[in-house]
């Protein structure tokens, strides 16, 4: 068995014994993998090439739907349920896993090869010990007695910086907060010092100031056991901090593979381009002394107990664009709900056009409805799958304007023109649309209505980068046009630096400053605001490394 | 106080406010008798005075809440009523309490689910995990499909196809199930044989399909797919990493159909004429008698209630999250 | 492979679909539905053509008695008489109509009751959903059957009060239903879109949540009906349920159940009893399977693979 020759070499916890750095460890070759949906199978990996040296980290990017997970997961000779590996080869050191049974798998995973999933609160076991779960592997396949990885294990959680790294292990899953969660996922993935480790979208669930922190220690610990590691991310900051290399993926075939600092700055391919441009996008600021919206003093509380808002001031300028930022639970969702009325807020009041609003939904009259409208961050589930695009788009015209008829359509049609779509989209349903076009949908819906405001709220969170841009853009179009002021709430800088004129920060609940955005993004910063921005990743590979200089 | 106590404690206060509601239902059913039902039980030839001492026995003379305070007390103590046949016009009172009624019946009656369950329980966890476990086999699909079968059968069906092969024509096991208290044990077990597995077959198919269900539903979480991709054994993917969460589901399979079991019991005794206290209950409702049907309603009740509530605290006490609180 | 185009959002890839017309899809679906479902719906299309023309199809009248009770299956009587000497294939043709009928009806008056309700609760939320998730709760402390027989005890058995009874303790199952699932659509962005465009109540449940919790419904309005079948049938066996002379299978099956100890002599005098009780399991069987069938269709769980 391998778990025997594994054990004098590995208790070094170096891999140079196991290998030299710069042999081959993972090679696949024309691998194609299909996925079973909508009764059909179809082609999710269409022979991707993959080679992975002792060591190095590959960064594996790609917007949904490239297939990346799916690729990464097969570097395991895994296929999720619902997935088959079809064709070509993957040897993981010399080993056809395409062909080895279940059990010689099973001896590898989590010995060899190991994983770390995006949801780590939903990955670990709710029943034991976070220890217990940390050394299972290890101490399964007999490369440590349970002592020596219990010990080696609170070593790792030192080196990851967890709070009290000798008796953290002796808590359960829910008594840790989420970010902890994922850096124990590498405490474990590290026990039994496996010579590959997956990342799969590890920090994606996490807040920005999180994140750092996160990407920080799992970085540190590759490098110092020099592991090789295959990193998964949509976000490409995030990647370029940790990869050696990088390789984009798109509808399941490869479109390039350069090392880091070469792709960022000299991108071959259109589409590798296309991805960094939405960081190129930048909007010169303005401002007006004409507001549209004031949110004056006020606090709002869930239940009439909980209270999440404290004294909130902001001021919406006519025809610019205030962006909210913060991470979650700062309060920014709730500020929306309380402009808008569903939420009628305990102090305070919210004044439009120098008009104060009623404080709840009912009381407000149809045309204060009408002239503030809102684009939620799920364009799924903002449209109802049973409705057609005509239907959706319809429904506010009949509603405030009384259109019907051939007045109706041809309003339709022309909003569909105006969000860049065709007269093809009139019929279709929303589960029929891809997921920018289903938010443009969405924006066409809040067009039809004619508002002054509309309330964006993370309206491109969900989207892929590229598709951000395009509604981006849209949407600074419309507003050069049509002269809308939109409340942006994003927790993502560089949409911020894209779209808006002025910036509110908020921090659990409270306003931390506002500004013009040149204001904000240049010192003098409050303590949160500098946290926050620092915290956002560039595309520079060096930033983490600097990050973790400034703060020694 | 370990908090996981507070949570067993409100549970178990919920369960004593719902009996309390459900005591109120069951006592209001007299409330609703049509007026003259005094009339019917003692003949159309009592005389008025009969009538008013019999209204006075049940307390009618009296405000409602009076008479629900005094009928609780006297349940809690164990008195449940008087029956109403044996009665007639003459005011002569030849009525048996409920309780004598009840009581032997009573026994009869959780020997024959207790029989049912021994054999049931443990039949339908095996079952309803293998075809979890070999998801999709032909296995699975076969006791899927009869169990979907069996499911859709009436009781007193499945209790008349044994009777046709396992009574008449095949073998000679007895079609009535006909004990007494001085039965003696095998011969007690022996009569209820059919019965006892009537309610067994009837009872698997369920539980088995909610058993599959559950571990299907646990065996698709997060952790398990984790697991799998740490190496762990399949056998010790099921010991260690689902079972520890699995015993909140299958608690609350084996109680719902323990619950099932006591009520399903009503059809099968009448068929299998056993005296039981479904049988008894049938006979009540037939002759109306209001006390021996609220006794019999309140017990079932109570067995449901204490059942499920059972089942909601072992899934208390074994959640991770309430086990080892922040 | 390079992929060179200019972005444009037209271009993205939805998840096209053949356009079709409802019509068409049902038809699609259908050609795929395992025989399971298949045998389901030819089996409840045969009950229901029975049940719908029993006048034209039985030979005798429902209650029409002939001298020989217990009479053998022969030409006259195709399944025998039973023990009062009615024709039992006449009757039977009857019970369709019966059984089914009342069964309908109260699956009807229970969604009706209990969907509204769940349907109200879920949308307005606050005390009115406290009151009634709680008194749901109690009400589904007491097994269903041994309520429906306290309340039999006091309201007595007529065909109206049996359908007034099941129908309100079902009910009780179909407000939960209801309730969780349209409890789920009314959280949704579409939903507290309609509400901010300043719709009116009844519009919103009409047009955003009814067309969404349709497909759960109707699943469950085959369980629920297969439920409320065997509990009437199960009452009507107890002498509870459908009172004589109305042919009910139920009944059938308890009037005549003593002939199943001729088994060894006549094995046709004991299927007298069995018939009707088939007859029931037929049905309830059927309904299963399509159920299944289109529980496993509307899930969209895909768990062959």
């Amino acid at each position: 068995m391998m778990s025997t020759d594994n054990n004098d070499t590995k208790n070094t916890g170096s891999a140079d014994e196991n290998g030299q750095k710069g042999d081959i460890l993972l090679e696949m070759r024309d691998v194609h993998i299909d996925g079973f949906s909508d009764e059909k199978w179809h082609h999710i990996v269409k022979g991707v090439d993959l080679t992975l040296r002792r060591g190095e980290v590959m960064g594996l990017i790609g917007e949904s739907g490239a297939g990346k997970s799916t690729l990464g997961l097969a570097a395991m000779g895994f296929a999720q349920p619902g997935c088959k590996i079809v064709s070509g080869t993957i040897k993981f050191d010399g080993m056809e896993l395409t062909k080895a049974s279940e059990n010689e798998k099973r001896a590898l995973w989590g010995s060899r090869i190991a994983y770390v999933a995006q949801s780590a609160a939903a990955s670990f076991n709710p029943a034991h010990r976070l220890i217990d779960q940390t050394v299972e592997s290890t101490v399964n396949s007999g490369i440590r007695s349970l002592e020596e990885a219990q010990a080696d294990a609170r070593t790792l959680y030192a080196s990851l910086q967890l709070p009290d790294a000798e008796n953290i292990g002796d808590r359960y899953p829910h008594q840790v907060s989420g970010g902890q969660l994922q850096r124990m996922m590498t405490a474990m993935a590290m026990s039994s010092r496996p010579d590959l480790i997956i990342f799969d979208e590890p920090t994606t669930a996490l807040d920005v100031t999180t994140q750092v922190e996160v990407l920080v220690a799992m970085r540190d610990i590759v490098e110092r056991f020099n592991t090789a590691a295959i990193y998964i991310t949509h976000d490409l900051a995030v990647v370029a901090q940790m990869a050696d290399f990088i390789k984009v993926l798109r509808y399941g075939n490869e479109v390039e593979e350069a090392e880091t600092r070469q792709m960022l700055t000299a991108p071959k391919e259109e589409y590798t381009k296309s991805l960094w441009s939405v960081r190129a996008l930048t909007k010169p600021e303005e401002t007006s002394d004409d507001v549209v919206i004031e949110i004056k003093n006020v606090d709002a509380a869930y239940g009439g107990s909980v209270k999440v808002l404290h004294d909130i001031n902001i001021k919406l300028p006519r025809g610019r664009t205030v962006a909210v930022v913060g991470e979650s639970g700062s309060g920014k969702s709730t500020t929306a709900r309380v402009i808008t009325g569903l939420l009628p807020p305990m102090t305070g009041e919210v004044q439009f056009n120098g008009e104060v609003l009623p404080k709840a939904l009912k009381d407000r009259s149809k045309d204060q409805l009408q002239r503030i409208q809102m684009i939620y961050q799920m364009a799924d589930t903002a449209m109802n799958p049973r409705h057609t695009i005509a239907e959706i788009i319809g429904r506010p015209l009949e509603f405030y304007h009384d259109l019907s008829g051939k007045a109706k359509q041809d309003r339709i049609l022309e909003l569909l023109h105006l969000i860049e779509l065709d007269q093809t989209f009139y019929d279709r349903i929303p589960s029929e649309l891809s997921g920018g076009q289903k938010q443009r949908v969405c924006i066409a819906r809040a067009l039809a209505a004619e508002p002054d405001v509309i309330i964006c709220d993370e309206v491109t969170s969900a989207l892929d980068q590229i598709v951000q841009e395009g509604i981006l853009q849209l949407l600074l179009r419309l507003q050069r046009e049509l002269g809308i002021s939109y409340l942006f709430i994003t927790h993502d800088i560089a949409t911020v630096q894209a779209i808006s004129d002025e910036i509110v920060v908020m921090y659990q609940g409270a306003v931390v400053e506002q500004g013009l955005k040149s204001e904000i993004m240049s010192p003098p910063y409050p303590e949160y605001t500098q946290l926050l921005l620092k915290s956002v990743p560039e595309m520079d590979p060096d930033w983490l490394t600097n990050l973790v200089d400034d703060r020694l | 106080m370990h908090p996981i106590l507070g949570t067993v404690l409100q549970r178990i206060l919920l369960g004593v406010v719902t009996l309390f509601f459900v005591s109120l239902i069951i006592f209001s059913a007299i409330e609703f008798l049509p007026g003259d039902f005094t009339q019917a039980v003692l003949g159309q030839a009592a005389t008025e005075e009969t009538v008013a001492a019999f209204r006075k026995e049940l307390g009618l003379d009296q405000p409602a809440p009076v008479r629900y305070m005094e009928w609780i007390q006297a349940v809690m103590s164990g008195d449940l009523g008087t029956s109403f046949s044996g009665r007639n016009a003459s005011g002569i009172d030849r009525s048996r309490s409920v309780v004598d009624l009840i009581e032997p019946r009573l026994w009869n009656t959780l020997f024959l689910a207790a029989m049912a369950a021994i054999v049931a329980v443990p039949l339908a966890l095996f079952l309803g995990i293998t075809a979890a476990l070999y998801r999709n086999s032909v296995y699975d699909r076969v006791v899927n499909a009869s169990t979907l079968t069996t499911i859709s059968f009436p009781e007193f069906f499945v209790a008349y196809i044994l009777i046709l092969f396992m009574s008449q024509l095949w073998f000679d096991f007895p079609a009535i199930a006909s004990v007494n208290a001085e039965t003696p044990f095998w011969e007690r077990v022996y009569k209820c044989i059919l019965p006892a597995l009537t309610m067994t077959l009837v009872i698997v198919a369920h539980m088995m399909r909610m058993t599959r269900a559950a571990i299907i539903n646990l065996l698709a979480s997060p952790y398990i797919e984790m697991a799998r991709l740490k190496g762990i054994s399949k056998s010790q993917v099921i010991l260690r990493h689902a079972l520890p969460n699995a015993w909140a589901p299958i608690a609350t399979v084996i109680a719902f159909n323990l619950a099932y079991l006591v009520v399903g019991v009503v059809v099968v005794e009448v068929v299998f004429v056993y005296p039981g206290i479904g049988q008894l209950m049938v006979n009540s409702v037939t002759t109306r008698d209001i006390p021996v049907v609220q006794a019999c309603a309140l017990i079932f009740a109570a067995t449901y209630i204490i059942l499920n509530l059972i089942a909601d605290i072992i899934g208390i006490v074994t959640n991770p999250r309430l086990l080892h609180p922040r | 492979m390079s992929q060179s185009n200019a972005y444009s959002a037209t271009a993205e890839v939805g998840q096209l679909r053949e356009r079709r017309s409802r019509w068409e899809t049902i038809k699609l679906e259908l050609r795929k539905a395992p025989i399971s479902a298949w045998f389901g719906f030819i089996v409840i299309g045969c009950y229901l053509f029975v049940a719908l023309f029993s006048p034209l199809l039985a030979p005798h009248g429902e209650a029409e008695i002939f001298k020989t009770p217990f009479a053998p299956w022969d030409a006259k009587h195709i399944l025998g008489t039973d023990q009062i000497g009615r024709d039992v294939f006449s009757r039977l043709i009857y019970g369709a109509t019966n059984t089914i009928g009342i069964a309908l009806a109260t699956t009807l008056l229970s969604f009706l009751i209990g969907g509204g309700l769940g349907l109200a609760a879920a949308i307005t939320g606050g005390w009115l959903d406290q009151l009634l998730s709680r008194f749901v709760d109690v009400l589904m402390a007491i097994p269903s059957l041994i309520f429906a027989l306290m309340l039999l005890t006091i309201f007595g058995s007529s065909i109206f009060s049996l359908i007034c009874i099941i129908a309100v303790l079902d009910s009780t199952r179909v407000f939960r239903l209801t309730r969780s699932v349209a409890i789920n659509v009314t959280v949704m962005d579409y939903v507290e879109a309609a509400k901010l465009r300043g719709e009116k109540l009844g519009w919103i449940m009409r047009r955003e949540i009814l067309p969404n919790i349709m497909p759960p419904l109707i699943a469950e309005f085959g369980l629920r009906f297969s439920f409320v079948f065997l509990t009437i049938a199960a009452l009507s066996f107890l002498g509870l349920g459908i009172q004589p002379p109305t042919a009910d299978w139920g009944s059938m099956v308890r009037d005549n159940a003593s002939m199943i100890q001729f088994a060894k002599y006549d094995i046709t005098a004991a299927m007298t009893p069995m018939i009707p009780a088939a007859a029931i399991a037929l049905l309830t069987v059927a309904v299963n399977f399509v159920v299944d069938w289109f529980l496993h269709k509307t899930s969209g769980l895909n768990d062959e693979h």
